[in-house]
Formats: structure tokens, C-alpha cells, sequence
């Protein structure tokens, strides 16, 4: 019986999403003031009836209801509680309830928090959520509804995909679906903005924050995944290019060029066809990236069961709303033409430069990602495109982009002089490189690769370049801008990213080595010593556990523990490699296959600042929060800021 | 005026590439899950490995230059090598080549004893205890059949239980007088 209340609360989720677009779209345009309160509360009771859904669900899961198709293809009664909780997103309808869901949540803040923002213009948002509601809720009562009987029920169920069973990848989905999902916030701001025909200032910094707060997800949520790739796929890679992960990335790209060029139509009412534009697109991947996944058109090791009848409901979903919105543009841009110029030397060519490299980044993988799937379409032959060619795109536009980023960050509006600040900079990117160079080849030795020095004083360039404002103004005992104070710690972190990649990519050592017990290997100047393995019995799986003992010099630096695991149930073995942490490394050992006679393959690794790429990412996330607690995006509606403001805005270096 | 509706066409555009891969899957004329090999077109890669039913004499593929040679990764713990097991056995006969069958991380007595039962095939079995050739040939799983052309190269891949339709359609076109 408690299945049935689950898909009748989706379906009265999917009535009332209805009702909360029509009121929402339909009452803003005839300006009535019943019809716009009844979209808030239709969105606050969808919210209600997909959380009720939601529990129903997880319910089943933890009572180990097995008459649920789903629990039964996902669960197991040796399941732990916490993965119980983790398989409601595992697999395609769940993860797809949990869209809607988040979906909802943001609807739900939007209306909750934009007290504000004029009702027209928040009804009119709240329709456009209501319809994107309607689109995934139809998709998911229609072809894949998660409560789905299966009769007789087994009497166990068929576990919980075994790569899926770890801490990182519980949090990991929720997290990137924020960011997914939160860019639908951006695009409804969009497409009320179109409706109404009206773009100012105050609509930019009604904006921002959500688009911001979307942002950070996706970047915390990204930095998990590729986290949780390194340690729990055994490879030791934290970035595969792999079409699910770009997917992921492409609309981070798309919506952090969005968030910079918002900040130009903010402050100078500038691009405003290229925002409406980025937050159209920002969104159109989010949902090509649900397309690629759930419709078995790619390959990918994180693809769903492929479903060519679910593919063509997405598709449908994602032609009516990007080819609506982008006709909706073409119809509505001329009027929004912005007006005003600035200098080829300003903060405005500045950001121009950072959205046409982002944008570029974004284009090349995009193409990348599809271009096997043009060739098998139209019989031109199967081909994979694979790192190299990801790794060149990617390199090309981002690289210019730390430099300008650097420089960029202290221009002022209009027109930018770099009188005072050029020394300065030039100096930090002096010191940057030397010091690059002193950390190649002191600490590692040798030159690495060509882009090696290049990508460390890059890094150190623009930390340094991140931190100089905030630190004067610490020593001049000024208040710290939260707006300013958030751009610059993002900016730190991308530094601190770059580093990392740079360190990762010019110094490891990857080594395949058969070792059995006493056997010792050495790579980087520690030696690792295979001391024991034996048996290990998990609540679901057996474990094959090898201790390896780490020493430099003689020294003991770490003691290690891998484990391959076979889950029962699934058969599929994954690999928990031992990873010893240190500042300025990370000591890698994942168990391989056995060998015979007491062998085992072993891999072990040497990473140079690995920490660092997702220490970058949590900077990145953590300069998104501050810039959001930013005083102008509280209270109500705020004159605009005078696009003739230009010191002060400079000064406070807010963009 | 149009300039604005450019967006609006391209994203159409990818849209009917969509439609086109969707249809294709459904009705079956494509399969994005087939796996590409790099090795296609490539030389074949080389080894030499203990036979099964010698271990004390190893197997150097280097005789098989110049000839045409089927390659068949198996093993005893696979039921897909079972179930295509038969197929072989008559397939084998006919096409008239070598055909090599790499034993793949199995135990050796358990695969002559297989051989034994079941009927033998291969015109040689090398044993690959490691998995180090099996990586070479880019093998996902078994069983995994190659065919290689008198040139050396790497004509034909196919993964999974084979069957005589299956050699009829893929590979015979390679084999001359053979099918």
C-alpha cells in the first residue's frame, strides 16, 4: 500500500506543477494578484507531495521493501543504512526522483526568499520552474516511475551497484544535482526577464546569488566526483574525460562565464543579450548532459540502463524548452541591445575575454564529447576521442585565461589603468615564475614537462594576485567587502588548482609491480614493502586486505591497508587503494589481481600535489559562499548602482 | 533579426543528431556499447607463452607471420567461452586457418581437462597466467576473437560468444576460401 501513496503523491506533484506554472505564467501576464499567490503556494505544496514521494521511497528502502522493483534491483538485506539511504539515487528512477526533488527544493527557495523581488516578476520565475517541474515530472511518472511493483517480491534483493557504495558517491549526487538543477533557477530569471521584456540592473542582482549559489554546488559537487574517482576506481586519475564528467563540466563553464558576465550587466548594464544567452545555455547542458546519460547514446562507465523510449521523452523535453527559450530570445534580444562602450583596456573587456575563452572551453569539449556520436550516426565509422585531444582543448583557451585572470582582477570599470598596479603585477609574475622554476627544480628536480614552470608561476601568480587587495586593505584596517573578499579566495583557489594540476601532471610515478609478501618496490625515493594480505569479511562483500609499509631512508613514513573487495551478490570487485596524505603529497597503493603463488599485482603511485586540485575546489565554493552573503543581496529592492560608480565599484572590486 | 534565431537553428541541428542516434538504437542498425578496438588496422601484438599442453614448450607467435590466424581469448571460468565452445569446434574445422586460443588466468589442469571433455579447437593453447598478453590485445573479457590477415595486421574483433553466423558475417569476408 505505501508504494501506491508514493506514486500518487508524484502525480498529485505533477497536478499541481501544472497548476503552478499556468497560475505562475498565465497570472503574471493578466497581473492577478489570486492567480500569483496561488503559484507560491502550488510551489510550496509540489515541494510537499515530491518530498512525500521521496520519503515513501527511502522508506522502502530502509524496511527493505522488496515488492518495489526498484528497491529490489538496488537494495540488499545486507545493505548498510546509510547506503540504503545513498540507493534512492542509484540508479535511473530514483536519481530522477531526486532531480525533481532538488528541483522543487530550489523552487521552494526562490519563493520562500525573494520576498524582494516585484511579485510579477517572482510569479513569473515560479511559472517557469513549475515547468520545467512538469516536464521531469511527466518524464518520471510516465517512463520511469521508482515505485513500480514487482510481484511476487524476492525475497533479497540485487544490491546496490558496488562502485556506488562509498561516502564520497552518497553525498556526491545530491551535491552536483544542486548545481545541475540550480542552473534552472538562472534560466527561469532568463526567460521572465524575456517575458516581461525587461533587463535592469536590480534583474542582474536579483540574479547573481542564485546563479552563484548554483555554482558552488556544481563545483563542490564536481570536485567530490573526481575525489571519489581517484581512490574508489583504483586508478589514481582525478579527471577521465569521460562524457558523463564532461557533461557535468561543461555547464560549470557555461555558468561561471555566466556569473562573470552578469556582474558586467549588473554594474554597467552591458551584455545583456550574452547573459540572457549564458543562462540559456547553462541550463541546455545541464539537460543535454541528463540526456546523454539516461539515454544510452554514449558510453560511459557512470551511463544508466539505456532506454532509446526514454531518450526520445528527454529529447522532447529538452527540444521544447531550449528551442522555446532560444526562440523566445530571438524574438526578444533586439529590444534588450545594450548601450555604452568602454575602453579595449577595462574590467569589461577583461570579463569579455574570460566568456569567450569559457565559452570556447565549453565549445571544444562539447564537440569532443559528440563527435564519436556524429561518426556512429551517420556510418562515418566508431572512433573515441580520448585525453590527448581533451587536454590540448582544454589547455589552450584556460591557460591565457590564469594569466588575464590575474591581471584582470584589479581593472576598473570603462577604462583601466594600470599606472599604479602594473609594477606590482608585473613583479608577482616575475616571483611567480622564478618561484616556479625554484619548485621544479629544487624540489623535484628536474624541468617536467613544457608547461610545468609555466603552470606552477601561474598558479603563484594568481594567488598572490588573489590575495593583494584583501591583505592591503587588512593593513590598511578596512572592511572587507564580502563580494570583494568572495571573488578573491575563488580566484586563490583556482590557483591553488592549477598547482595542483601542474604538480600532478608533471611529477607522478605510476608503477604496476608483482610483489608478494616481503617484497619491496621503490618509486620516488619511498619503498613500499607488501608485508601481509589476508581474507576480509564486509557486511556485503568479501575482501582481500594487503597491508604495505612505507619507508624513506628507513624511515617509517606510513603504514597502508587495500582492499579489493568482491560483493556478493553483483560479483563486481572494486578496488579501496591506501593513500597516506601528506602537504605536499599523496602515497598511493591499490591491490590488483592475484597473481599466483602468494603474488599480487600492486599499484603505486606517486602524487605531487594532488590535494591541492580539490583544495582549489572547495576555495572555489567557499569565495561562491562569501560573495553571496555580499550585504546588496539582502533587503528589498535596492536602487541600482550608477553605471558612472566606477571607482567605488573598482575599489571594492566587486565583479 | 534572423542573427538571433541562429542559436535557436543550431541547438535544432543537434537535436536531429539526437534523433537520428536514438532511432538508429532503437531499430537496432547501431550500438553506441560496441566496443572499439585501437588495435583495428594496427599490427597484431606478439607474444610468446607456455601451451597448455606442453608447459615446458613455449608457443612463439612469430611462426604464424605471412598466414592468416584467428586468435580466441577464453577461459574455463567463463560461460560465454562454453556457450560459443561448440561453435568453434565446427568453425575451426572449416576455415581452414590457425586458430590460437590464448587461455586466459585460468588454472592449467582444469583447461586441459576442459579441452579434454569438450573437444579441442585451437591448433595451439598458450597459456596467459598474468593477463600481460591478454592487456596487450586490449581484452575486456573473455571470450574475445581476433582475426589477423597474412599482412599482420588486425582485421576483425569481436567480443562475446561467437557464433557460425556471427564468422559468416564478420569474419569469413576476411578468409579467403574459407566460411
Amino acid at each position: 500500500m505505501i508504494p501506491e501513496i508514493g506514486t500518487l503523491a508524484l502525480l498529485i506533484a505533477l497536478v499541481l506543477a501544472v497548476l503552478q506554472s499556468v497560475f505562475g505564467l498565465v497570472g503574471a501576464h493578466r497581473n492577478d494578484a489570486v492567480w500569483m499567490r496561488a503559484t507560491s503556494s502550488s510551489t510550496v505544496a509540489v515541494f510537499l507531495f515530491v518530498l512525500l514521494a521521496f520519503i515513501v521511497l527511502a522508506y522502502g528502502f530502509v524496511v527493505h521493501d522488496y515488492s518495489i522493483e526498484y528497491v529490489a534491483h538496488n537494495s540488499n538485506n545486507e545493505l548498510p543504512l546509510i547506503y540504503r539511504i545513498a540507493a534512492v539515487w542509484g540508479a535511473h528512477e530514483g536519481s530522477l526522483l531526486l532531480w525533481v526533488l532538488i528541483l522543487s527544493t530550489w523552487a521552494l527557495l526562490v519563493s520562500r526568499l525573494s520576498k524582494g523581488l516585484p511579485d510579477v516578476f517572482r510569479t513569473r520565475v515560479l511559472g517557469t520552474l513549475g515547468l520545467v517541474g512538469v516536464g521531469f515530472l511527466a518524464f518520471t511518472t510516465l517512463t520511469s516511475s521508482p515505485f513500480t511493483r514487482l510481484l511476487p517480491a524476492p525475497l533479497d534483493g540485487a544490491d546496490l551497484n558496488p562502485i556506488l557504495q562509498d561516502p564520497a558517491l552518497a553525498a556526491h549526487p545530491p551535491m552536483l544535482y544542486m548545481g545541475y538543477v540550480g542552473t534552472s533557477v538562472a534560466f527561469a530569471f532568463a526567460v521572465a526577464a524575456m517575458l516581461s521584456g525587461r533587463m535592469d540592473a536590480s534583474w542582474s542582482r536579483w540574479t547573481r546569488p542564485w546563479t552563484v549559489a548554483a555554482w558552488m554546488c556544481l563545483t563542490l559537487g564536481i570536485s567530490l566526483g573526481s575525489w571519489w574517482a581517484y581512490y574508489v576506481l583504483g586508478w589514481g586519475g582525478w579527471w577521465f574525460w569521460d562524457p558523463v564528467e564532461n557533461a557535468s563540466f561543461m555547464p560549470w563553464l557555461a555558468s561561471t562565464a555566466l556569473i562573470h558576465s552578469l556582474a558586467v550587466t549588473e554594474k554597467r548594464g552591458l551584455f545583456r543579450n550574452w547573459t540572457l544567452l549564458l543562462a540559456i545555455f547553462a541550463f541546455s547542458l545541464s539537460l543535454l548532459g541528463t540526456f546523454l546519460v539516461r539515454s544510452g547514446v554514449l558510453v560511459s562507465v557512470h551511463s544508466f540502463a539505456a532506454d532509446p523510449s526514454r531518450g526520445l521523452f528527454v529529447l522532447g523535453l529538452l527540444l521544447f524548452f531550449i528551442v522555446g527559450s532560444l526562440t523566445l530570445y530571438a524574438i526578444r534580444a533586439p529590444s534588450l541591445q545594450s548601450e555604452g562602450g568602454f575602453a579595449p583596456v577595462s574590467r569589461e573587456s577583461f570579463l569579455l575575454l574570460n566568456n569567450a575563452l569559457l565559452v570556447a572551453a565549453a565549445g571544444l569539449i562539447l564537440l569532443g564529447t559528440l563527435w564519436p556520436l556524429v561518426m556512429d550516426s551517420f556510418n562515418l565509422g566508431k572512433i573515441s576521442v580520448g585525453p590527448p585531444y581533451f587536454n590540448t582543448v582544454f589547455l589552450v583557451p584556460t591557460l591565457p585565461l590564469v594569466a588575464l585572470v590575474g591581471v584582470g582582477m584589479h581593472s576598473t570599470w570603462k577604462r583601466a589603468s594600470y599606472a599604479s598596479k602594473g609594477r606590482p603585477l608585473a613583479l608577482m609574475a616575475i616571483i611567480g615564475l622564478v618561484l616556479g622554476a625554484l619548485v621544479a627544480f629544487v624540489c623535484y628536480g628536474r624541468y617536467g614537462l613544457p608547461l610545468t614552470i609555466i603552470g606552477f608561476g601561474g598558479g603563484f601568480f594568481l594567488m598572490a594576485s588573489a590575495l593583494w587587495q584583501p591583505l592591503a586593505r587588512l593593513v590598511r584596517r578596512q572592511a572587507q567587502p564580502r563580494a570583494a573578499l568572495g571573488m578573491a579566495v575563488a580566484h586563490f583557489g583556482i590557483g591553488l588548482f592549477v598547482i595542483g594540476v601542474s604538480g600532478v601532471a608533471s611529477y607522478k610515478i605510476e608503477k604496476d609491480v608483482s610483489m608478494g609478501p616481503g617484497d619491496t618496490a621503490t618509486i620516488a625515493g619511498y619503498t613500499f614493502r607488501f608485508e601481509s594480505s589476508k581474507d576480509v569479511v564486509g557486511p556485503n562483500y568479501l575482501a582481500r586486505e594487503a597491508q604495505v609499509a612505507i619507508t624513506r631512508d628507513g624511515a617509517p613514513v606510513a603504514a597502508l591497508t587495500t582492499q579489493k573487495r568482491q560483493f556478493k551478490i553483483q560479483n563486481n570487485p572494486t578496488t579501496h587503494a591506501g593513500i597516506d596524505v601528506a602537504w605536499n603529497r599523496d602515497l598511493f597503493v591499490a591491490l590488483g589481481d592475484e597473481l599466483g603463488a602468494g603474488k599480487w599485482s600492486l599499484r603505486l603511485q606517486y602524487k605531487p600535489l594532488v590535494r591541492y586540485i580539490w583544495l582549489g575546489g572547495v576555495f572555489c565554493a567557499l569565495g561562491g559562499l562569501i560573495a553571496i552573503l555580499d550585504r546588496r543581496y539582502r533587503g528589498g529592492i535596492v536602487e541600482p548602482v550608477h553605471p558612472t560608480d566606477t571607482e567605488t565599484a573598482a575599489a571594492t572590486g566587486e565583479g | 533579426m534572423w542573427r538571433y534565431f541562429t542559436p535557436a537553428i543550431a541547438f535544432l541541428l543537434l537535436g536531429a543528431l539526437f534523433a537520428v542516434a536514438l532511432v538508429r538504437i532503437e531499430n537496432g542498425t547501431m550500438d553506441p556499447r560496441a566496443i572499439k578496438s585501437p588495435l583495428l588496422g594496427k599490427a597484431a601484438p606478439t607474444f610468446v607463452l607456455p601451451t597448455v599442453t606442453e608447459p615446458s614448450r613455449p608457443f612463439d607467435s612469430a611462426v604464424l607471420k605471412g598466414h592468416p590466424y584467428v586468435i580466441n581469448v577464453w577461459g574455463t571460468w567463463c560461460p560465454a567461452c562454453r556457450e560459443e565452445h561448440s561453435a568453434l569446434l565446427v568453425i575451426a574445422r572449416r576455415a581452414g586457418i590457425p586458430f590460437i586460443g590464448i587461455d586466459w588466468k585460468d588454472d592449467r589442469q582444469q583447461a586441459q581437462q576442459y579441452l579434454g571433455q569438450l573437444g579441442n579447437p585451437y591448433t595451439e593453447t598458450v597459456a596467459d597466467d598474468e593477463g600481460r598478453v591478454a592487456i596487450d590485445w586490449g581484452v575486456y573479457g573473455a571470450p574475445e576473437t581476433f582475426l589477423v590477415g597474412a599482412d599482420g595486421q588486425v582485421l576483425v574483433k569481436f567480443a562475446g560468444a561467437l557464433t557460425e553466423a556471427i564468422w559468416a558475417e564478420k569474419f569469413a569476408p576476411f578468409v579467403q576460401g574459407g566460411g
